[in-house]
């Protein structure tokens, strides 16, 4: 999985987590366990998330992300299909 | 090869030994590509020894994302809804961090209160997200909340929790009786 992810590094991602919080920004890297950087966030839904308002980039565990949302052109659909299917 | 050893019986001695110098065979005509394939590799990408071609390891591990936060002013949200803003002095790759100099930021309603801490070792799997201060905007709290004394801003929030918690236990036990498992039962996310 990390390597379809490498191919969306510095597109434009909207990531929810589970506690609901969602925050788009710049994909910067993927990590082994889908730990994600982002960069240039912004938080939808800022008045909910005061901690948030002053923070410019973020790091975020893989295992607390629900979605990740792609710029649909972005993907590689075949890619995909490939990574999933090995389960890597 | 394994179909060669599959067909095999035990008491065919001939067949056996056939069957060996097939194996043979085969390992010797692999050992031949073998050498081929790592030059193709090895041409494509020099630091890959095995395995598909990667890009640079420090593109993609958990430490090289967090090496250009350490020395930073960072934001720490836990799982346990905590909010600590601290500088990062260390870190390993399960995500375990130190920060120096730390505050807790409670949020309640539309209040907020800090608590100095100090140093905090934060065992990496309590850790929820890493947000990197933006120094230039620090001081610029959103108009939706107003610093209060801690005690005022605590008690609001024992409230809010317990109210949460209330609903939350509702929500679960309708869910369940509906046969669904709550997403995150038996952990706490805020």
């Amino acid at each position: 999985m990390t390597s379809f992810f490498k191919t969306l590094t510095n597109q434009v991602v909207t990531i929810e987590l589970k506690n609901d919080i969602r925050i788009r920004g710049i994909l910067k890297s993927v990590d082994q366990y889908l730990n994600i950087k982002l960069d240039d966030i912004e938080v939808l839904d800022l008045d909910k998330y005061p901690h948030l308002s002053s923070v410019k980039s973020m790091f975020i565990r893989g295992s607390v992300v629900r979605y990740v949302m792609l710029p649909r052109s972005e993907v590689d659909v075949g890619l995909l299909e490939d990574a999933t299917r090995r389960g890597q | 090869m394994e179909r060669l050893s599959l067909n095999e019986t035990a008491g065919n001695t001939q067949q056996q030994q056939q069957s060996q110098s097939q194996q043979q065979q085969h390992q010797q005509q692999q050992q031949q590509q073998r050498p081929g394939q790592q030059n193709a590799l090895g041409s494509a990408v020099p630091q890959a020894q095995s395995g598909p071609p990667q890009l640079p390891p420090q593109m993609f591990t958990t430490a090289a994302q967090l090496l250009d936060l350490t020395d930073k002013k960072l934001v720490l949200v836990l799982r346990d809804g905590r909010k600590l803003i601290g500088v990062l002095r260390s870190w390993d790759q399960f995500a375990n961090l130190v920060l120096q100099d730390t505050i807790e930021r409670i949020y309640a309603g539309n209040l907020y209160a800090d608590v100095p801490r100090g140093i905090f070792l934060v065992r990496g799997e309590n850790v929820l997200l890493l947000g990197e201060v933006d120094l230039d905007r620090e001081d610029d709290i959103p108009s939706s909340v107003t610093k209060a004394p801690f005690e005022e801003v605590f008690e609001l929030k024992k409230k809010e929790d317990s109210q949460r918690k209330t609903t939350d236990k509702k929500r679960h036990g309708e869910l369940q009786a509906l046969g669904f498992e709550p997403e995150h039962s038996g952990e706490i996310l805020f």
